[in-house]
């Protein structure tokens, strides 16, 4: 029955009275926008919010010192202490479900000098594995490696700010030298991760030297300050770390119970968090998208049914003249159809002119930083929707204009 | 043409009221024929029997040899569409259709052509001398023009049998006579049979056979 015809005499009826339609039809297109536009709007948030974890792995811990809280072997309580090298040895032998075991040692306010330039930067000392961790985003040349430490190499890797300020005129800094307090060290790459999660001290703002060389360098003797480490695959963090805190608290004379003394940060408990957030708000938007295009919906079926009651006559004219109730029935629901999804479209474009609009506003150097545009899938998905709908308001005026019988419509005038 | 046999029909309701009480009725091909009776006689009752747009509890009505009786409604409507042509007291033209439109639209649902449809239409408002007026709407005419849209309307799709329910009923007695001599033209140049109900005696005695009904029944003058 859908031919040129039919869609003329649908196109005829709804122009009719275009205030009115428009109208009906503005509330499937606000409901349609706002489900789109919080669909689009909601992921692209959740992957602001992400980029802010970028590089960070989820399984991962963070232990460090802190004077102890309960007396123990004879200590009182209150005793400093420190982590060492021999930690690292101790973890990676007694924990085996621990995969990456890497220190990191750091130091505030350390003057970056190269030529006239100064930035006033973050030292970190790190172990190649560290970026098993903080995954680094190297721009320029490399990390640290294992040939660094094995031959005492003065090397660093600079971060964005740090690169930026000491070399302002570009260009690849890789094999220059730059001083830190007295001593030069040799560049050896930049990295330019911008997570917002950090590890004493954004990346951006940290000159990395191999851990040993910091050691010497800055007078730290064996010490370390604070070790990352992530579990293996299938390991959860918070079932082993009774046995990490047990093995460090051992070797420093330590009530292995003292969780403020040994302290173990868990990523994991974060991540769990977030993303418990995030099914929250998922959940809301959806439930508030649906719930503003239902209403939409029932607002086109109300009108529909005002709509068949005011053509009480006319339908009854057309029966008369020969109009089966099957066509009474198809031309009503065509035209709750038409009118939902003309209506809806227009909100689908809206909203993703919208959401362009935002992920335009969310570029960075030309790199799009989050994503607000919904696919391709969900779009055809909220137009099968909006047809659906456009049936089920049509239901019920249909079934209304269906029970009116020719002799209905003479006896009105 | 028509042949109705013990056609008995009653409203249900609180009071059932028996509105026809034994009807029998012969209509040849190419009559003209006239119903009267005063109102509650049960004259819009036979109509709407004869143009199956109601039903009827009792007794056989055959239309050109056809029985109708307990029709579906796709049916009715179908044999309405194709056997019957109807002009009604005030017009019932749809407002926001073009005259052409208003004629097209019995072949519309018949599932004529586009192109065919319009011819057949145009053809049908030229007899009417209303060329001229295709492409207005109802309410940018008179009563008269009106009255002959739809009269064209009845036409287009070659009934069997046109019924008018009062056709000069909403018009001044002018252009009322000159309805009545467009619907005996047609009568007597396309030998149409035709069904003027009305209350007027002027009108029916402008017919071949006048049937009065009253209480239900009809009278035998």
């Amino acid at each position: 029955m859908i031919d040129l015809d039919s869609f003329h005499e649908l196109l005829q009826t709804l122009l009719r009275n275009k205030t009115r339609s428009f109208l009906t039809g503005f509330g499937v297109f606000w409901g349609v926008f706002m489900l789109v536009a919080l669909i689009g709007g909601g992921s692209g948030m959740k992957e602001l919010l992400n980029k802010n974890f970028e590089g960070f792995a989820t399984n991962s811990a963070m232990i460090w010192e802190q004077a102890t809280t309960k007396p123990y072997h004879g200590f009182r309580k209150g005793r400093y202490w420190s982590l060492t090298t021999g930690d690292l040895q101790r973890l990676r032998l007694q924990v085996p479900q621990l995969d990456v075991i890497s220190p990191i040692n750091s130091k505030w306010g350390v003057q970056a000098v190269c030529g006239d330039q100064k930035y006033s930067s973050n030292v970190k000392g790190l172990l190649p594995e560290y970026a098993l961790v903080e995954a680094p985003t190297m721009y320029y040349g490399r990390f640290i490696n294992e040939m660094d430490i094995a031959q005492q190499r003065k090397v660093c890797v600079i971060g964005k700010k740090v690169y930026k300020t000491l070399f302002p005129k570009g260009g690849d800094p890789c094999g220059e030298l730059i001083r830190l307090d007295s001593v030069y060290y040799t560049v050896i790459g930049v990295d330019y991760s911008s997570g917002n999660m950090n590890v004493n001290g954004s990346a951006e703002e940290s000159v990395s030297i191999p851990l040993s060389l910091m050691q010497r360098a800055f007078n730290m003797g064996d010490n370390i300050e604070m070790i990352a480490i992530t579990a293996r695959r299938g390991t959860a963090i918070s079932d082993i770390t009774p046995r990490i805190r047990e093995v460090i608290a051992r070797a420093h004379d330590i009530d292995p119970t003292d969780e403020k003394a040994v302290m173990v940060f868990n990523t994991e408990v974060l991540f769990g968090l977030l993303d418990n957030l995030f099914s929250g708000v998922d959940l809301l938007i959806w439930l508030v998208g649906i719930g503003t295009l239902l209403a939409g919906a029932i607002g086109v079926s109300n009108i529909m049914m005002v709509t068949v009651k005011e053509r009480t006559t006319e339908i009854g004219i057309r029966r008369a003249i020969g109009a089966t109730p099957r066509v009474i029935l198809s031309q009503i629901i065509s035209e709750s159809i038409l009118l939902t999804t003309v209506a809806g479209m227009s909100g689908i474009l809206f909203a993703v002119l919208i959401l362009q609009m935002m992920e335009l506003g969310f570029t960075e150097d030309g790199i799009v930083q989050s994503h607000f545009q919904v696919s391709f899938w969900t779009a055809i998905g909220a137009a099968a929707l909006l047809a659906a709908l456009g049936v089920l308001a049509g239901l019920a005026p249909a079934g209304r204009a269906m029970a009116i019988k020719p002799v209905d419509a003479m006896r009105e005038d | 043409m028509i042949h109705l046999e013990g056609i008995h029909k009653t409203y249900a309701g609180a009071q059932p009221l028996h509105v026809l009480k034994g009807i029998d009725l012969d209509i040849a091909e190419g009559e003209l024929v006239s119903i009267m009776g005063a109102s509650g006689s049960g004259k819009s009752t036979l109509l709407n029997i004869l143009g199956i747009l109601d039903d009827y509890d009792e007794g056989d009505y055959y239309l050109a040899g056809t029985l109708i009786k307990n029709l579906s409604e796709t049916r009715a409507a179908e044999y309405r569409n194709r056997m019957i042509g109807f002009i009604f007291q005030s017009f019932n033209l749809i407002g926001f259709k073009t005259a052409v439109e208003n004629v097209e639209l019995p072949l519309f649902y018949q599932g004529v052509g586009r192109r065919r449809r319009h011819e057949m239409a145009m053809e049908e408002l030229e007899k009417m001398g209303l060329t001229d007026w295709a492409w207005h709407y109802p309410n940018e005419m008179s009563g008269g023009q009106r009255q002959r849209v739809a009269i064209a309307r009845a036409l287009v799709t070659r009934p069997k049998i046109i019924l008018a329910d009062e056709p000069t009923g909403a018009l001044d007695s002018k252009t009322g006579v000159e309805v009545m001599e467009l619907l005996k033209r047609l009568n007597r140049e396309e030998h149409i049979t035709m069904i003027i109900v009305t209350h007027d005696p002027s009108v029916a005695a402008q017919t071949n056979r006048i049937i009065r009904i009253k209480d239900g029944v009809i009278e035998h003058s």
